[in-house]
């Protein structure tokens, strides 16, 4: 294992460290893990916390600011962050119109968040909880966990955070941002697998010609494996998955993601590809985002995200937005 | 039982997790994201920490403080369930300075009833329900017929043990591992193993004093 690392124990305080060093934006409680906005919560605005295991930067802690979160509470790496701090993240943000938790849908995350969310309650702050599955490589069955969350949570946080800017109640929030989950779809590929620093080893094994098709953003393997096949079969069989499940038509939000181990000129290589295919369906991208937003450590590999946009949602994601991960319009 | 025995049935299971945190994060790695040991290493350390912070009197003290400092500090799904577990446990038991197996019956019934409500869990969908379930049957059954405290215990992690074997042949249905479906058949349940060893850890703390000392 070569990484850049002091200790494999100490990665997480040790990367907190270098956000708050980095970002005087941001403010980070080491202590209790949680990051917020600097200049604190907006008297009267709902606000949104999210949270999830290390390892996904920017996600999540790269878009607290303006016309996004409110807080993020990292857990250790892959894995879930504990009711404690997601607690007291959500005390930290409360302005007393209430806290959505933007939680993406595996067992840990929505267990440990589901904790928050009570003992919030009995401390008198108004939580309601969104939960993300837009991974349609999961079957969503009653047999499963069901679908994972991935690349719609950067959609909702940014669609919705806008939202909030404008004085969205609680309610409303909560119900744009399950318009978003329901409207978006994501599919995953990976080409290499990555390694957890305190496991040591990577999660799984590939062959140099091998892919995983349909994996997460834990480093778990997918659900089937393929053989290595060029950008625009892989775009292909993303949005032909994508598609199975959601037909595709009219204004999308297209993200092309990398994982963490994939230089931005393949994914444009993809984004081509994707556009292409689109185009071939009669899809517009009437937005679009390429780059790494929510990655698996230093996989290789890439998801495709897309949104069917609807007039408000458009205008909501091209409001202004002040990140370190993303930045327009202000 | 006093406090003294589920003192030593935690530090016990703190060994168990710390000597077997790879083996757990190892089989992680194969059905699921490779953290388990890490997690629950952490957790159970954490919990041995504040017991000797804060030395509970009672044995359902023990007991509720292990499941808060393990949803306190171990993530994952494993902290809220495990957390739970030993939590519902504790509130069984009491005030009571001493516990009898009866007693303990109930606690472990009450912490399958608690880790499934949380975890929504059934027989046969690969998970630590899966040892658990026969284990705790197996201790009923023990005490039902008049056996004594060791037996019981032993035979909970015995059938603990044979529940994990049985989840080599399942297919996930529950967790990071249901994403794998089939891909998960041939692989033991990481939580199954867990709770193998923190039930071997109870037959060590309440087993015959000649079989501790050897052991």
């Amino acid at each position: 294992m070569k990484k850049l690392i002091n200790a494999p124990d100490e990665v997480l305080l040790d990367a907190l460290a270098g956000v708050a060093a980095a970002h005087p934006s941001l403010s980070v409680n080491v202590e209790e893990r949680y990051i917020t906005r600097a200049g604190g919560p907006t008297p009267g605005k709902v606000s949104l916390v999210s949270g999830g295991g290390s390892g996904h930067e920017p996600l999540h802690g790269g878009f607290v600011g303006y016309g996004m979160l409110d807080a993020a509470g990292p857990g250790e790496v892959f894995t879930s962050p504990v009711p404690d701090q997601i607690l007291a993240a959500t005390k930290a943000v409360n302005a007393g119109a209430g806290v959505l938790h933007i939680v993406k849908n595996y067992t840990g995350d929505v267990l440990n968040f589901q904790m928050a969310a009570e003992l919030a309650g009995d401390e008198g702050v108004q939580v309601e909880a969104v939960v993300v599955n837009d991974d349609v490589a999961v079957e969503n069955s009653t047999w499963t966990a069901g679908r994972r969350g991935t690349g719609a949570t950067v959609f909702i946080e940014k669609i919705v955070g806008a939202a909030a800017e404008r004085d969205a109640d609680l309610a409303t929030a909560a119900g744009l941002a399950r318009q978003v989950n329901d409207r978006s779809r994501s599919f995953g590929v990976a080409l290499t697998p990555c390694t957890v620093p305190a496991a040591g080893k990577p999660g799984f094994e590939l062959g140099e010609d091998e892919i995983e098709l349909g994996v997460g953003i834990h480093g778990e393997p997918g659900r089937t494996r393929g053989k290595l096949v060029t950008a625009r079969e892989i775009a292909g069989i993303a949005l032909e998955a994508i598609h199975t499940d959601m037909p595709l038509s009219g204004e999308t939000l297209v993200m092309v993601n990398g994982l963490g181990g994939t230089p931005l000129i393949e994914l444009y290589v993809v984004f081509a590809a994707v556009a292409e295919w689109l185009k071939g369906h009669g899809v517009t991208i009437a937005r679009s985002l390429v780059g790494n937003y929510i990655t698996s450590l230093e996989m290789a590999g890439c998801s495709v995200t897309v949104c069917k946009l609807t007039p408000q949602l458009t205008e909501l994601w091209d409001a202004p937005v002040n990140t370190p991960a993303l930045r327009w319009g202000r | 039982m006093d406090v003294s025995t589920f003192r030593t049935w935690i530090a016990e299971a703190t060994q168990l997790v710390v000597d077997n945190a790879d083996h757990l994060t190892h089989l992680d790695a194969a059905i699921g994201d490779a953290d388990h040991g890490i997690n629950l290493r952490r957790g159970f350390q954490a919990a041995q920490a504040m017991l000797d912070e804060t030395a509970p009197t009672t044995p359902g003290a023990v007991l509720t403080t292990v499941g808060r400092a393990l949803i306190s500090k171990t993530g994952g799904a494993s902290g809220p369930l495990y957390g739970t577990g030993f939590r519902q446990a504790g509130k069984t038991l009491g005030e009571d300075l001493e516990v009898s197996p009866i007693q303990l019956g109930a606690a472990l019934q009450a912490a399958l009833a608690g880790i499934q409500q949380l975890g929504a869990a059934a027989e046969g969908d690969k998970t630590m329900v899966d040892a658990l379930i026969p284990a705790v049957s197996a201790y009923q059954a023990v005490i039902d017929t008049g056996g004594d405290l060791p037996e019981a215990t032993r035979a909970a992690a015995e059938a603990a043990a044979r529940g994990l074997q049985a989840t080599i042949g399942l297919s996930a249905r529950k967790g990071r591992a249901s994403y794998l479906g089939p891909r998960t058949i041939g692989h033991e349940d990481p939580g199954a193993a867990s709770t193998v060893l923190i039930l071997q850890a109870l037959a060590n703390a309440t087993g015959p004093a000649v079989e501790r000392a050897a052991s």
